[in-house]
């Protein structure tokens, strides 16, 4: 029995929907399309898929999809909680139940229209009286009510403290957007974004502009998640799991951690990296691209700080120095993240994160032996290093 | 005319349940000029609504109109925008009555539709109107107005149902228009300002939204150790313990952080507004939003005291307004 994550699982095959402002078609009917295009891309059997796991936000019942896709007996199902949080924790969710034998193969998947449909940006509102529903009570007749709102709060305190500038945000926008030019899948494939579009958007909640949130999306993601030995035998290299980690910490609320005594880091974020590089043995200097969660653009800077690739504060001038470009220390979002390709809850960023392993992406970088994969922040969240099979 | 509000509001009590006329007759019959016309604009390409030989090997065994067409049939055309032109009855002197009132625009906001059978080129459309209820005045996005509910029950040449329709319009006052409507009275006015989100109130919020309620903004603070939290929680972290009070606070603070909302915009709140993360004397921090002060004007460290305002009739809101 491993007693640790490291090495014990990989990604054998993704897949995805096409990405869109309307699918036309229902959330279950996504989920069997991501699915059934993540087996074809490995070439596995769907008779051999025993496991499943994804977001409890998610809508597909698991043994709907499994009649849809005509998946074997099932031995392991599970769920992670807090939206985009969960991104990697249901990776880890993955790679748990293969390295212990509770199953063999583990289909990961997240399938919404999150535009044309439920729209998370609609705020929070009623519902049954839980202990959530109380905590979102205390801002409800606030109007802070959505997610650009949370996050601007703590995005405010932190331009304060640091210095940080309008001009440091709209960088990790036009970076990102950059690489979206280059990929057909991507929302604003072919268009680009300048430092003056950004400045002259407007704005959505200050200190965050329209083109510093991203985009909604219909669309849906999977992955097949399996021991590297058993991957050996598909059709595609896979990505090997060297680290994965989740973290709720002291103070933790969902997207409301206003109370600790800093709300200028993330101390779950700075969790997961420490997990992860203490189980994968790897350090800051092994990490040759990145796939970050970016569903604001100010979140990619504190977790560029929790990673260690620059101190407190310091992520505005890591950006401003062309380090997310391609040709920089950290290609970032190569694939245009979910400012510009599209917003699926950070699972088009793990098909990514493997197609930048295999050597696949639009936007290729040289070096891709080590690439970390991150989950949604301001909520309880996780993260993952993806290598280079043996 | 100058109406109150009760005044106004029980004569519209007169027209409800009543129909407005005698069934009027569509101006020309089921066509199959008007269905070309209408499957071209929408893009429909069913050729049983215009392909003669294919609709004749249909179910219907010729031609019918698409059903969503039902209403077009009874439509007068141009003449409709002119209120003047139109012939008269109960509704278009209803609509006046509210229009001169104070409330002059419109805006239909729901249609329900229900089809008995296929109309079919040559059949005679008539419809009778009901207006089945009028609202109390409502406050919403748009502004000040009352809704009106009508339902339209559509006939054959032989008198049969072949369809309804239920219809229902806003007829307000436009928000921002000067010299708009306003409701009689300071309270009539509160009550009609589109209401904030309620907070949903439980066993673990509720006494202290309770405080508001009696105007004191209250910390809680546990018995078994004495320390502060916000925002209220069963148990203490720190040493477990189900035991606390609500002390009340000082009321000043000061601005930790702060956004400015502007969008989505939501009904009950005027934008742009400022909600900051206020750290209290006390050394708990909280929510709310600043008034009394441009949301240019709000920066960290401002000082700021607490005042806890009506946002309507029944609820209050602590805000924070700046110390000068």
């Amino acid at each position: 029995m491993p007693t640790t994550l490291k090495n014990e699982a990989a990604i054998a095959g993704i897949g995805q929907t096409e990405f869109s402002r309307n699918s036309g078609r229902s959330e279950l009917q996504l989920a069997c399309e991501a699915v059934s295009a993540a087996l074809d891309d490995c070439g596995l059997d769907p008779g051999e898929v025993d496991g499943l796991t994804t977001f409890t936000m998610d809508t597909t019942d698991e043994v709907e999809l499994a009649q849809n896709v005509g998946l074997g007996d099932l031995t392991f199902f599970s769920r992670i909680p807090y939206g985009g949080g969960a991104a990697i924790g249901v990776m880890q969710q993955a790679a748990m139940a293969v390295a212990t034998g509770v199953a063999n193969y583990v289909v990961v998947y997240r399938a919404f229209n999150e535009r044309s449909g439920h729209r998370y940006s609609a705020g929070v509102g009623e519902g049954i009286v839980t202990a959530d529903l109380v905590h979102w009570g205390w801002y409800m007749s606030v109007g802070l009510l959505t997610p650009a709102s949370w996050v601007a709060m703590f995005t405010q305190r932190y331009m304060h403290e640091y210095g940080v500038t309008e001009l440091d945000l709209a960088r990790v926008a036009v970076v990102t957007r950059k690489h979206a030019v280059n990929n057909p899948a991507a929302f604003f494939y072919e268009k680009e974004l300048t430092i003056d579009e950004h400045h002259d958007s407007r704005w959505i909640v200050e200190p965050l502009r329209l083109f510093d949130c991203c985009q909604e999306s219909d669309g849906g993601c999977a992955c097949i998640v399996t021991t590297p030995e058993r991957a050996r035998d598909l059709a595609k290299k896979p990505a090997v799991i060297r680290g994965v980690a989740e973290a709720a910490t002291r103070g933790q609320e969902n997207m409301t951690s206003f109370y600790r005594p800093s709300i200028s880091y993330l101390p779950e974020t700075d969790l997961v990296a420490k997990q992860v590089y203490e189980q994968s043995g790897l350090k800051v200097d092994d990490i040759d691209a990145a796939i970050i969660y970016d569903a604001f653009t100010p979140i990619v800077l504190w977790q560029l700080e929790s990673w260690g690739f620059c101190g407190r504060g310091e992520a505005g001038d890591f950006v401003g120095d062309g380090n997310l470009e391609l040709d920089g220390r950290l290609p970032t979002n190569t694939h245009g993240g979910q400012l510009s390709e599209a917003y699926i809850h950070g699972m088009n960023g793990v098909n990514e994160g493997v197609r930048l392993i295999r050597g696949e992406s639009v936007n290729q970088p040289e070096r891709n032996d080590h690439v970390l994969v991150t989950g949604g922040v301001g909520v309880p969240t996780s993260g993952m290093v993806l290598g280079q099979p043996d | 005319m100058s109406l109150s509000r009760e005044e106004l509001e029980a004569k519209l009590l007169d027209y409800v349940g009543r129909e407005i006329g005698p069934p009027e007759q569509g101006p020309y019959p089921v066509n199959e000029t008007m269905i070309r016309q209408w499957c071209e604009a929408l893009g429909d390409e069913n050729p049983v609504y215009t392909d003669a030989s294919a609709a004749a090997s249909s179910v219907h065994g010729g031609l019918v109109a698409p059903p969503t067409m039902m209403q077009t049939w009874s439509l007068r055309g141009v003449e409709m925008a002119d209120p003047d032109a139109g012939r008269q009855n109960l509704q278009t002197e209803l609509h006046s009555l509210l229009g001169d009132a104070g409330y002059p625009a419109v805006v239909a906001t729901n249609c329900e539709q229900g089809y008995t059978r296929y109309l079919r080129p040559g059949d005679e459309i008539f419809v009778s109107t009901t207006i089945e209820a009028i609202s109390e005045q409502k406050a919403t996005a748009l502004g000040i107005g009352y809704f009106i509910n009508t339902r339209e029950v559509y006939r054959d040449q032989q008198g049969d149902e072949v369809g309804w329709q239920t219809f229902r319009v806003l007829k307000f006052a436009r928000a921002e228009q000067p010299g708009a409507a306003t409701p009689d009275g300071a309270a009539d006015e509160e009550s009609s300002t589109p209401t904030r989100l309620r907070p949903p109130m439980a066993h673990d919020n509720k006494w202290w939204w309770d405080g508001i309620a009696e105007g004191r903004l209250l910390v809680q603070k546990c018995a078994g150790c004495g320390e502060l939290r916000h925002p209220p929680r069963p148990m203490c972290q720190h040493c477990r313990s189900l035991e606390w009070q609500g002390i009340e606070a000082s009321g000043e603070g000061e601005v930790y952080s702060y956004v400015v909302m502007h969008y989505p915009k939501f009904p009950g709140y005027e934008y742009p507004f400022t909600c900051a993360l206020v750290e209290l004397a006390e050394g708990t921090r909280m929510v709310a939003n600043v008034v009394g002060c441009d949301p240019s004007k709000v920066h960290i460290g401002m000082k700021v005291r607490a005042s806890i305002e009506n946002v309507d009739d029944e609820f209050k809101l602590p805000f924070f307004r700046p110390i000068d």
